[in-house]
């Protein structure tokens, strides 16, 4: 209790006091949580009733959650503020959803599990919805709520049905099972695990339940967007490393071709749906797609460099996707948000340093050298030739050649010779938060892309204490 | 250290010239010409000082040197760089990284001096792409970690990327977005090929590392060594490139600007030939070697496809680039015949042809930015407007067909009777390419420069900058036609180890094959040389 006391009462602090100060005391317990996270791991990492494990691997994810949404939340502070709405208690759902995504990653029980899953997801309701000027906004929640409402029910049915057959409700109770293979008698248990998967896949939002995906990042704010995109699918794959990881899945088996079936539906129907579209949030929404495809290529590797790879390549994509929306955000004027192509014609011109920054995210997405996307993807990579899943790393590699198409797309967009004044592009100034923390998030991305070796030391120590 | 200056010049130029050219433009110019001649004196200070040690390092470890050793290199630098991953910071030069970095470097300045006029727009930022393509070319030549090479490989990709779309012609940004996928998607199947020898080295010695040097002589079944070697075929034929993979060449060489251009032809395309020689043939050897008659067939393809196809195009600029493709043919028929005669005949083919397709490239767009057109059907008669730049034209028109006393002509012919030893055919049919040559190069000079003069074009003559460039390369290609041996002696070592290393396989039987081998790797006087030009010339 020593190590979980200071993260918990942090955050709560934050948002009970936050109305006044919004920001500032969400910063201040940002910082602090970040600060506890260190002084935890300085000790022994320790089970805090069944329910949580603060080992170091819960406490790395934490201290990214946490880093995420400062981001996050400093690049609301702009865009809030354009828009005239009272923006207090976003912060405090910001915190709150947090706190979920903090309570998913140090999750070793089914409890701990659902009641992380629905902090997360009520705030999100509120969140999505919160500037509540534009019809779209309402849209974008209600098919959230209503999609992941049903959802969750189906979670709770299958966390029920395993419970009912086995037992247990503990990550060390479930990996046995998994292990053996579901056939036969363990018919009960394999459509249990199959309808966590459901729920799982959905907040993941991969092939085939990825519908929501562009819609509600079309509709929500572009900050929200950055979120949903990180803190909450990051949170939910880090749980199910967790809970996957003492699963050795035999190539052959049911469980891995389901994986592998739904790994290369993403990477294959989230690059080529991309491919035609012409807002710059739905093609983002669609690469996230393709992106978390990539990473279940490595989660499905065994070896502790399948951990490490999975790892890195979420920290890369936390940076580059906040970077990608971070300018977006920035760059939006008050009545609507900037996602069409043609707001982004001849943006080198206007704001040179945004549009380096932008060129510097979506190079990280395409996994171009000197960004850290190009090592994440490497990694990615090597684990999978590591197990030798030679299929899936041979899509990998040729659907993110067509994911290159959409992302020079915008890149040639913003750097044309001669742009068209004319067509309504946006050109709203920077401010200074914002532009601090897009420079910090471009320069994370190019020094770990250089020099990565710290950081992999790092997530080493981290992923060392997943079973 | 004199390895870390190549890559770090340009690579701080680079910004410094984008900064510069906020406030004044001419200031990126002169940074880029820095950023570029620094290292080019560098190097070859380094060459004419280490010439005795590139002899003495040859005579001590003689025609048995072990492959890739310490202690055989002019210079190296390692370093920790990724080390979980075995992956180290591991630059090295010996005499074929030399020939390659005065090459980058030189089409570097080429390139910047190319845009001198042509490029108005944007110029700080231009100047940054330019330099920064110029420390990844470096990089490439340098890197000996296969992971190294690997990121350099695709660094190099942006900015070449950006030069074609941004200061590209009509069609630029289909251009790049193609050049930019044909050689991402080949380059990552490379990789897959680099991870599972990584792995089928760790499995077999429990070190996991991407070094080149241990990785050489690893084990493994021939089916897998097939496929690994596939792996590194595409990519290096997309580079170079080969037959069927070559579309993109033309559109990117046609939609480039003159400095893009440039260092295509003059340096990125020969990665393509690099990383066959220096990786591809030294870690597959036998795997080459049951492949190399469909490399043989394809490189005679290419040789007589990208003749053909040039004698039939209207725009300037794309007939030069498809005699590219008909040049780069004859490298890959020399590396295919893997014998002391073709890839010293390779060597030299990189070099001359990147001085004279370099060339080209620079005469065509001088032109276009006099008369704005490369369509040949509306020039004609040009020599009687501008002599000079006709006579230039001419002279390298006439390179390029391989003419006797120029060095492409010794580059073609060491390749021709290279691979005569591995293959009659394919040196019959490769010789028939050079008939083609003939055709396309002075056809080309009939419709644009000689003839009626029918559009009463009227432009400028070359000026003093141009000029200056072009006696450069004039110069240079003359020497290599009539002395070729400085850089025989240079690469010679390399030639060796490489064939040393391939030497246990059925691939070099004819180490000591006929005896011109022997005088020409012996360092012969040039009269050896002139004495085979002039052989030939009988036969032509």
């Amino acid at each position: 209790m020593l190590t979980v006391s200071p993260v918990v009462v942090m955050l709560a602090a934050a948002f009970w006091r936050s109305h006044a100060l919004a920001l500032t005391l969400t910063l201040v317990g940002l910082a602090a949580t970040m600060v506890s996270l260190f002084l935890a791991a300085g000790r022994a990492s320790r089970q805090v009733t069944p329910l949580l494990s603060f080992d170091t691997y819960a406490l790395f994810y934490i201290g990214l959650l946490t880093a995420a949404t400062a981001a996050v939340a400093i690049l609301s502070w702009n865009y809030l503020q354009r828009r005239h709405v009272h923006p207090e208690e976003y912060y405090m759902l910001l915190l709150t959803a947090t706190l979920g995504g903090a309570v998913l990653v140090a999750s070793t029980h089914f409890a701990s599990f659902f009641l992380g899953l629905e902090i997360l997801s009520v705030s999100l309701y509120a969140l999505i919805v919160y500037p509540i000027y534009r019809a779209q906004f309402v849209e974008a929640a209600v098919k959230y709520l209503v999609l992941a409402g049903s959802t969750s029910a189906f979670l709770v049915f299958g966390m029920a049905l395993v419970y009912a057959q086995t037992g247990t409700m503990t990550v060390s109770g479930l990996a046995p099972l998994l292990s053996a293979g579901l056939g036969g008698e363990h018919v009960v248990v394999a459509l249990g695990v199959v309808l966590l998967l459901v729920g799982v896949g959905f907040k993941l939002a991969v092939v085939p339940f990825h519908m929501w995906t562009p819609d509600v990042y079309q509709g929500a704010p572009a900050p929200v967007g950055a979120y949903v995109a990180t803190v909450s699918k990051g949170a939910v794959f880090a749980l199910l490393l967790r809970y996957f990881r003492p699963v050795s899945l035999d190539p052959g088996s049911t469980l891995f071709l389901v994986f592998a079936a739904v790994a290369i539906a993403s990477m294959v129907a989230g690059n080529l749906l991309a491919l035609r579209q012409d807002n710059v949030k739905r093609i983002l929404a669609y690469s996230s797609i393709a992106h978390l495809g990539y990473l279940l290529v490595a989660f499905l590797a065994t070896g502790e460099q399948a951990a490490i790879a999975v790892t890195f390549y979420l920290v890369a994509y936390f940076a580059t996707t906040l970077a990608a929306f971070g300018v977006v955000a920035a760059l939006s004027p008050p009545e609507r948000d900037a996602e069409s192509l043609a707001d982004y014609r001849g943006l080198a011109r206007r704001r040179r340093w945004t549009a380096t920054a932008f060129t510097v995210a979506l190079f990280s997405l395409a996994g171009m050298p000197l960004t850290m996307g190009f090592i994440g993807k490497f990694y990615l990579v090597t684990a999978g030739a590591g197990s030798a899943l030679w299929a899936l790393i041979i899509v990998l590699v040729l659907t993110s050649t067509v994911g290159l198409y959409y992302y020079t797309r915008i890149v040639v967009a913003m750097w044309v010779r001669q742009p068209d004044e004319s067509a309504g592009a946006v050109s709203a100034a920077v401010d200074g938060a914002s532009g601090a923390v897009l420079a910090a998030l471009t320069a994370f991305l190019i020094v770990f892309g250089v020099y990565p070796a710290p950081l992999i030391q790092l997530i080493e120590r981290a992923v060392s204490t997943l079973p | 250290m004199i390895l870390l200056w190549y890559i770090l010049i340009p690579a701080v130029a680079a910004p410094l010239a984008w900064l510069l050219a906020r406030s004044r433009p001419q200031a990126a110019r002169w940074v880029a010409v820095a950023g570029t001649a620094l290292p080019l004196a560098l190097v070859t200070w380094q060459w004419v000082s280490q010439a005795g040690a590139l002899r003495a390092a040859f005579a001590a470890h003689g025609p048995g040197v072990a492959g890739l050793v310490q202690g055989t290199w002019l210079a190296d630098v390692q370093a920790a760089w990724i080390s979980p991953l075995g992956i180290s910071f591991f630059l090295a030069e010996d005499g074929l990284t030399l020939i390659m970095l005065v090459l980058t470097f030189a089409m570097g300045l080429l390139a910047v001096l190319a845009s001198w006029r042509g490029i108005q727009e944007r110029v700080g930022f231009f100047h940054f792409m330019i330099l920064w393509s110029v420390a990844a070319l470096a990089g490439v030549f340098l890197s000996l970690d296969l992971f190294l090479f690997y990121f350099f490989f695709e660094m190099m990709l942006i900015p070449m990327y950006f030069v074609i779309a941004l200061w590209g012609h009509e069609r630029r940004v289909y251009a790049a977005v193609k050049f930019f996928i044909f050689t991402q998607a080949s380059g990552l199947l490379m990789l897959i090929a680099i991870l599972a020898l990584y792995f089928i080295h760790g499995r077999a010695t429990g070190t996991y590392t991407f070094d080149f040097t241990q990785l050489l002589g690893t084990e493994m079944p021939s089916a897998t060594a097939f496929l690994l070697m596939l792996g590194f075929f595409v990519a290096f034929a997309v580079k170079l490139p080969v037959f069927p993979l070559h579309t993109w060449l033309p559109d990117a060489h046609t939609e480039a600007p003159t400095a893009g251009s440039v260092i295509l032809a003059g340096v990125l395309i020969k990665i393509g030939a690099y990383g066959m020689i220096r990786f591809m043939v030294p870690l597959f050897p036998q795997a080459v070697y049951d492949f190399r008659t469909v490399g043989m067939i394809l490189a005679v393809i290419g040789i007589i496809y990208g003749a053909v196809m040039a004698y039939a195009q209207r725009d300037l600029k794309r007939l030069v680039a498809y005699t590219s493709v008909s040049h780069m043919g004859f490298v890959l028929l020399g590396i295919f015949a893997w014998n002391t005669l073709a890839l010293q005949g390779v060597v030299l083919q990189i070099v001359c042809h990147a001085l004279s397709t370099g060339a080209l490239f620079i005469l065509v767009g001088t032109l276009e930015d006099r008369i704005h057109t490369r369509d040949m059907a509306k020039m004609g008669g040009l020599w009687a407007v501008a002599p000079r730049m006709g006579g230039t034209a001419m002279f390298f028109a006439l390179a390029s067909l391989g003419l006797p006393g120029l060095g492409n002509f010794v580059a073609e012919f060491l390749i021709l009777v290279g691979a005569w030893q591995a293959s009659k055919w394919a040196a019959v049919l490769g010789a028939v390419g050079l008939v083609f040559a003939t055709v396309y190069a002075l056809w080309m000079m009939q419709r644009a420069f000689q003839g009626e003069e029918t559009h009463a074009l009227r432009f400028d003559d070359l000026v003093p900058r141009e000029t200056g460039m072009y006696a450069a390369l004039v110069a240079a290609l003359v020497v290599l036609g009539f002395y070729p041996q400085p850089l025989i002696t240079t690469a010679r070592q390399t030639v060796t180890s490489v064939q040393q290393i391939t030497a246990g396989s059925r691939l070099s039987p004819q180490a000591a094959h006929a005896p011109q081998v022997r005088i020409l790797a012996d360092g012969a006087p040039p009269g050896a040389t002139v004495a085979d030009d002039a052989t030939t010339d009988g036969k032509r």
